[in-house]
């Protein structure tokens, strides 16, 4: 059958060190379809759309636009050639206007001046024929994250872009502004555009796309036609994969309830809402959802770092007010963050500065801290987490990601607590890396410390924890025992609020 | 009903925050005025406006840098070397110990106007290059271009044949020419100012130059990605600040009547804290013109005003001092992210 596809990815290859982020992966698009490109976090769409636009170079494969092949160096050629991307984190100068934004780097003028009257009409124009409520003339960054994303559109409509790729473009919006967002698709579809829309929403997807390719671990598993399929098909093509062996087996028995969060509510939203639970003592607990459902927020504001509006936080039966991170620690809880590079480690500090600093009060001995003490520590830390490091003085930026995250999981162990709260402990670890940190949070659960652990792949929970819970946009969906578990009623219950 | 209560409370609460520093300067020019009548007189505004002129100049330079989430430690000494520059140039030619004793015929004024504006561009070609070519922090390149430019200074004052001396005795026609006043009352500097004013107004807001700092200073990534060459718009913007440098130091020389190594001293903090003041935030990607020049205006009505009530010189210093904390201080408020 010859079909003509307006953009081929054929065979893409691109290996990080350590990880094979994709393996023959492959897209085809038609001019004025829209095609849903799905899969786990971490299966590799984002890396696959970084090697669309240049960002990335794949090490094996061919990029094909209108027939001929293509290798963009950047976003901004691709822009000039017709291919744009609404991420979902929106790049914009959010102190300019509308149109500035729009017409950055290409501003019409006049007599060498920029004509300001051009830019409105001509940014007036998109608008109108997109139907977009905004007046160009506004401050972006006061507009709603639905009318940026608009904005964003119209931007690759300006440049006439014949390839449109939508980064997760629902996440954040209600469904108002979500049916708004399917008109001004479906007017980009009949004008020829071809789309490629990556979401996790299944019945978005269903509704609005012509056709679905599925990835999975960096490779492609399908393509089907959108009519041809259901949500429970996308979901067995999207997670089928074996769990065997992939986890240390579970030895930690679940005790006495030793936290009771009640009614949570963050104080400047988005975070999260209304948020119960119970954590017992030697329990794994997982918290699941998707990206924007607000997981990390809810550890913040158990641990501090985010103001709570309302809610109680009760631990071993009292009420504990955890104002900042330091009365948290005193508290007995400890945090792992997500962002290791950006919030975890000091890079250019030792492995013993990184493993005393949250307890460095402990050090003091009269005015000046303990040598001695701080060696034996951070000697405790390296053995106990197995630390592979050449010596104490080793700058922790010059280890692997698996061993930087063993020394702040040994920092924080050092604080001596009682709840450990981590946040996506093995994001950016290698698989070998991944079951160490596994069997560490089983044995720190059998010595009867209780774990809070936010994940987003699915199976890391399933494999570890005695207890799921689900968030979505806010809110605490459901709590699952392990036994009831599943990847499809985890997604389900993800999508609950949204 | 309660929640809508509490929003409108915390939005009172902001408000008065946010604008605290004009509502504080306010007081203090009111109470200047109780306490004497004279100081509102058309003279008195009219005195403190030119004086208010170089350094206004000076700020509208500074001013860019600041957009572009940098600074400049270096304007007053670059101003004090342009400064040199026109001064002894413009010596009266019938002053005997002048620099240059072969300038026999007064020089045609713009000759020594384009060489300050050429010394204070190169100076700031220097910090341009730094900030965009070599990733430096505009903190640390003006720094080490401030201790250069005042060692520059230094030299040229002392290689004058008498020795290290004040470069005065202006010619006639250059003091006329700063600081002669239209119908005996209206001074030129504030004209001259004003036109710079509006010149930078134009470059701001509607040439690719203006536009393109605001993205850079607001979001580099995006405006990287948007196709605007960064590096190129941010010397730009440098060497359009030498220019305003350069005219300011034409116009200072002329208006004090007299260099030496102290001239331009401390006059980038002044710049800095006008544009502070005047709304434009250290955070990248936020001024205005017209803010830039209240901004300066303010700050030469305190000064004068702390003079005029006669507040001793070393209390001037530390009321300033916290002018200028508090300028930063409420600037900074508006972007922290809440958590």
């Amino acid at each position: 059958m010859a079909e003509t596809y307006l953009l081929e990815m054929n065979d893409i290859e691109k290996q990080f060190p350590g990880v094979k982020a994709l393996d023959h992966a492959k897209l085809k698009l038609r001019a004025g379809t829209v095609h849903a490109l799905m899969g786990e976090n971490g299966a590799g769409k984002s890396t696959l759309m970084k090697c669309l636009f240049g960002i990335y170079k794949a090490d094996v494969g061919q990029v094909i636009i209108d027939g001929k092949e293509t290798n963009f160096t950047g976003p901004k050629n691709a822009l000039d050639n017709g291919v744009a991307m609404v991420h979902q984190e929106l790049n914009q100068v959010l102190k300019r206007s509308v149109m500035e934004n729009i017409w950055l780097g290409r501003f019409p003028k006049k007599y060498g001046l920029i004509d300001h009257r051009l830019m409105y009409n001509k940014t007036k124009e998109v608008f109108d024929e997109l139907d977009i409520p905004v007046d160009p003339r506004t401050i972006i960054g006061k507009l709603s994250v639905s009318q940026r994303q608009m904005v964003e559109i119209a931007k690759a409509v300006s440049y006439n872009a014949k390839i449109l790729v939508l980064d997760e473009p629902t996440s954040s919006l209600t469904q108002e502004e979500v049916e708004h967002l399917f008109v001004i698709i479906n007017k980009l579809r009949n004008r020829g555009v071809a789309m490629v829309y990556i979401s996790h929403k299944m019945e978005e997807i269903l509704r609005i796309s012509n056709e679905v390719t599925i990835m999975r671990d960096g490779q492609w598993i399908a393509t089907e036609k959108a009519a041809d399929l259901t949500t429970d098909k996308i979901i067995k093509l999207m997670v089928g994969r074996d769990l065997t062996h992939r986890f240390p087996p579970k030895t930690n028995v679940p005790g006495d309830v030793v936290l009771d969060v009640q009614n949570l509510t963050g104080k400047y939203m988005p975070s999260c809402k209304d948020v119960s639970f119970q954590l017992k003592k030697g329990e794994i607990l997982g918290v699941a959802g998707l990206v924007g459902s607000r997981r990390t927020e809810l550890l913040e504001t158990i641990f501090g770092i985010a103001h709570h509006e309302s809610g109680k936080i009760i631990k071993d039966g009292k009420v504990v007010n955890n104002k900042d991170s330091r009365t948290a620690i005193k508290n007995g809880f400890a945090m792992l963050t997500e962002e290791r590079r950006a919030t975890g480690i000091f890079g250019g500090m030792s492995i013993t500065f990184n493993s005393v600093i949250a307890n460095i009060e402990k050090y003091k001995k009269m005015l000046f801290l303990s040598n001695g003490k701080m060696n034996s520590d951070t000697k405790w830390v390296i053995d106990s987490m197995r630390v592979k490091t050449p010596s104490y003085r080793t700058a922790i930026r010059s280890l692997s990601g698996g061993n930087q995250q063993k020394v702040i999981l040994g920092r924080w162990l050092l604080t001596k607590p009682d709840i450990l709260l981590l946040d996506e402990p093995t994001r950016g670890i290698d698989v070998g890396a991944k079951y160490e940190i596994y069997q560490l949070i089983i044995n720190l659960a059998n010595e009867g410390k209780s774990v809070i652990v936010v994940s987003s792949e699915m199976p890391e929970l399933l494999g570890i924890c005695d207890r799921i819970m689900v968030m979505s946009n806010g809110r605490l969906s459901g709590i699952l025992n392990i036994e009831d578990a599943t990847q499809e009623e985890i997604m389900r219950l993800a999508a609950q609020y949204i | 009903m309660e929640e809508t209560k509490k929003i409108l409370n915390r939005n009172w609460k902001e408000f008065l925050l946010d604008y605290a520093l004009y509502f504080i300067l306010g007081l203090m020019i009111i109470g200047v005025v109780i306490a004497d009548h004279s100081f509102l007189s058309l003279n008195n505004m009219l005195k403190i406006l030119a004086q208010a002129s170089t350094r206004g100049i000076l700020a509208l330079g500074v001013a860019g840098m600041i957009v572009l989430a940098g600074t400049d430690l270096s304007a007053g000494r670059i101003l004090g070397c342009g400064a040199a520059v026109s001064a002894s140039l413009l010596q009266s030619v019938t002053y005997a110990s002048r620099m240059y004793p072969n300038i026999l015929e007064p020089i045609n004024m713009l000759i020594p106007l384009m060489l300050s504006i050429f010394v204070c561009t190169f100076f700031c070609i220097i910090n341009g290059f730094g900030v965009a070519k070599l990733h430096m922090h505009a903190f640390i390149i003006s720094l080490g271009t401030q201790l250069i430019a005042y060692g520059v200074l230094c030299l040229y004052i002392d290689s004058q044949k008498g020795g290290a001396q004040p470069i005065a005795s202006l010619d006639s026609r250059y003091i006329d020419f700063v600081n002669g006043k239209i119908g005996g009352v209206f001074p030129y500097l504030i004209i001259y100012a004003a036109i710079c004013a509006a010149i930078m107004w134009v470059v701001w807001n509607k040439t690719t130059l203006g536009k393109n700092m605001f993205a850079i200073g607001g979001n580099k990534e995006a405006a990287a990605v948007s196709g605007v060459n960064v590096e190129k718009n941010i010397m730009g913007v440098y060497i359009v600040a030498g220019i305003l440098y350069g005219i300011a130091s034409f116009l200072e020389a002329g208006r004090v009547q007299s260099v030496t190594t102290a001239t331009g001293l401390n006059y980038d903090l002044d710049a800095i804290s006008g544009c502070v003041i005047g709304g434009v935030s250290f955070s990248g990607g936020v001024g205005t013109i017209p803010g830039i020049l209240i901004g300066v205006v303010i700050l030469q009505v305190i000064n004068y005003s702390l003079y005029y009530l006669g507040v001793n010189a070393y209390l001037q210093y530390i009321i300033k001092g916290l002018i200028i904390i508090l300028a930063v201080a409420i600037d900074v408020r508006k972007y922290i992210a809440k958590k």
